[in-house]
């Protein structure tokens, strides 16, 4: 790799890790109120970009949408995609958690639970949708819009770094600012002491899985504007994600952040430096050697903390 | 026959009126034959414990008597299995926690349990929470009644030393305007000069019209600041009665003084 073309690599790599970001916010919301990893995450991620799917081609653009479409048309997939993550996810608190917390199962079982809803969803999403690769319609053409030391930025890139930070500066508002978000914060620190301040705990778990279903539907839309939507398209991203979170500090949200960036840029990286073929061990070796030195993660594992 | 009356009848035998008898008596709380139990193990049976507006009401007893399991009883935390809890004369047994706090029942819990990684400010909001906005007036007041919660209200909880987290406990409590405070041993692990400070503050807090009811294994403190007393041993109410009584009684001197008989 030369030097004049880290530019090449870093710009698909911050979208891809903003991308990251976004599905491994939805990871450690989760972990900090309920210390549980939803595994099943992943499959709002599939959810989001097969809503989009079903929304965009009903609305049937042309091949070559004129711009106030395209507007439109990425319009309605955000809304569609994050509408649809946030009921799914919050469908699943209910069906496959919920129960298992009103008897108090061991942990393990919300794991057993958390997987089994995992397999359900992407095997419906098989059977619903056929089991070959779909594309998304055409919602823009990806032109290029400007250039950074001779490296050109696409629409598309552009797109997904803006959607993903503008989530995530609302999320930081949200979390920090706001009366549900000391809810979450509190639960996530001490549930039952919340309990006793008045926070019913119930609505701030349900309401904390419809934040990270929102945000990971959206993830799965903007994921299926440059890559091929599958059934199994949620495993690889939602474990990179995972890694993320487990990276940053599970339960940390600035953490997920900073995770998300960083495996992001490195898998883009490690295909120039070490092959295509060691794309996907990139994120997972980095995720060892973090783990080997700081097992709590980069900013640790400090629960219901957002700073 | 008053409540007072029959309060003193059973077990040492005391007649004398309560300290808050010169008003008429208005029952806030009344347990009647709580049994709870965690699993197969019953940890209170059959427990009789009224509060009456105004008072301070002791709850005394050694490691595993009950006491802590009283509160989150009355607290919603747990339901008994047998026996109700009233409030105002309404059955609350059963009533989930968040809701409980509604009714005008503060609780600040065994081992303060302040959120460590909140602010002293943020302690304080999330007392406050049942309300759509933080009372004014209220924070205030804690800030009135704990100086040096208002020095510290940028830090981080889990950086303050015990006693300073004690009052945040109770200070977080107050901020829900409680009628009725239940206070878990606010003396654990505290020096004797800081316990003495804050039980000075919970008989302003009394005296401002919260009714307590206090957690304590150091009886002889509680004793001095409460009006009443119950005594509870391996689930059950074993003594009760005035709290000047209770401090003379012999038996109450062996067994929770440390005194021979």
């Amino acid at each position: 790799m030369q030097p004049d073309e880290i530019l090449d690599y870093l710009i698909p790599g911050i979208m891809l890790g903003a991308l990251y970001a976004v599905i491994a916010i939805g990871y450690t919301l989760v972990y900090g109120v309920l210390q549980l990893i939803n595994f099943a995450h992943s499959e709002v991620f599939m959810v989001g970009a097969y809503s989009a799917l079903l929304a965009l081609t009903w609305i049937d653009p042309s091949s070559n949408p004129t711009t106030f479409m395209s507007v439109l048309l990425v319009a309605a997939g955000l809304a569609v995609s994050g509408t649809a993550g946030a009921a799914t996810a919050f469908t699943l608190e209910k069906v496959a958690y919920r129960p298992l917390r009103r008897r108090n199962a061991p942990r393990l079982a919300f794991l057993i639970s958390a997987i089994g809803a995992s397999y359900f969803l992407q095997n419906l999403a098989g059977k619903l949708f056929g089991r070959d690769s779909r594309a998304l319609p055409t919602v823009f053409e990806n032109k290029k819009v400007f250039s950074v030391f001779g490296t050109q930025v696409t629409i598309l890139q552009l797109l997904i770094v803006c959607a993903a930070v503008l989530m995530m500066v609302g999320l930081d508002y949200l979390v920090n600012r706001t009366k549900l978000g000391l809810g979450i914060r509190a639960v996530a620190q001490d549930a039952e002491t919340a309990g006793l301040m008045g926070v019913d705990i119930d609505k701030v778990i349900s309401r904390t899985f419809i934040i990270g279903g929102f945000m990971g539907g959206i993830a799965g839309f903007l994921f299926g504007l440059h890559l091929q939507l599958s059934f199994t398209m949620g495993f690889l991203p939602g474990i990179t994600a995972f890694a993320a979170a487990v990276v940053g500090g599970v339960g940390n949200i600035r953490g997920a952040m900073m995770g998300g960036m960083l495996l992001g840029i490195v898998e883009s990286f490690s295909s120039p430096i070490f092959g295509e073929s060691w794309r996907y061990v990139s994120a997972f070796a980095v995720l060892v050697l973090v783990l080997m030195f700081r097992p709590t993660g980069i900013l640790g594992e400090r629960l219901g903390r957002s700073a | 026959m008053s409540a007072a009356e029959s309060m003193g009848a059973d077990a040492v035998g005391l007649t004398k009126p309560a300290a808050t008898a010169t008003t008429p008596r208005k029952k806030m709380l009344e347990l009647d034959d709580l049994h709870v139990f965690y699993g197969a193990i019953q940890a209170l049976k059959g427990v009789h414990i009224e509060v009456d507006e105004g008072e301070i009401v002791a709850l005394l007893g050694a490691n595993g008597a009950g006491k802590t399991t009283t509160l989150r009883t009355i607290s919603g935390l747990l339901t008994p299995r047998e026996g109700e809890v009233r409030w105002r004369g309404e059955r609350i047994d059963g009533v989930p926690a968040h809701h409980v706090v509604g009714l005008g029942i503060g609780h600040s819990p065994e081992g303060r349990r302040v959120f460590p990684a909140m602010t002293v400010t943020e302690n304080l909001n999330m007392g406050a929470f049942r309300f759509k906005s933080v009372p004014r007036a209220e924070l205030d007041r804690v800030f009135e009644l704990f100086p040096r919660l208002a020095e510290r209200r940028t830090q981080l909880a889990g950086t303050l030393s015990g006693g300073e987290q004690q009052m945040l406990a109770i200070g977080r409590a107050l901020m829900g305007q409680p009628k009725l405070l239940l206070l878990d041993e606010p003396s654990m692990g505290l020096a004797p000069l800081i316990v003495a400070q804050i039980f000075d503050i919970i008989r302003e807090i009394n005296e401002q019209g919260t009714t307590v009811l206090l957690v304590e294994q150091n009886a002889a403190q509680a004793l001095r600041l409460a009006h009443r007393g119950y005594a509870l041993e391996t689930g059950s109410v074993v003594l009760s009665g005035p709290a000047d009584q209770l401090l003379s009684d012999p038996k109450v001197r062996e067994a929770y003084l440390g005194e021979g008989a």
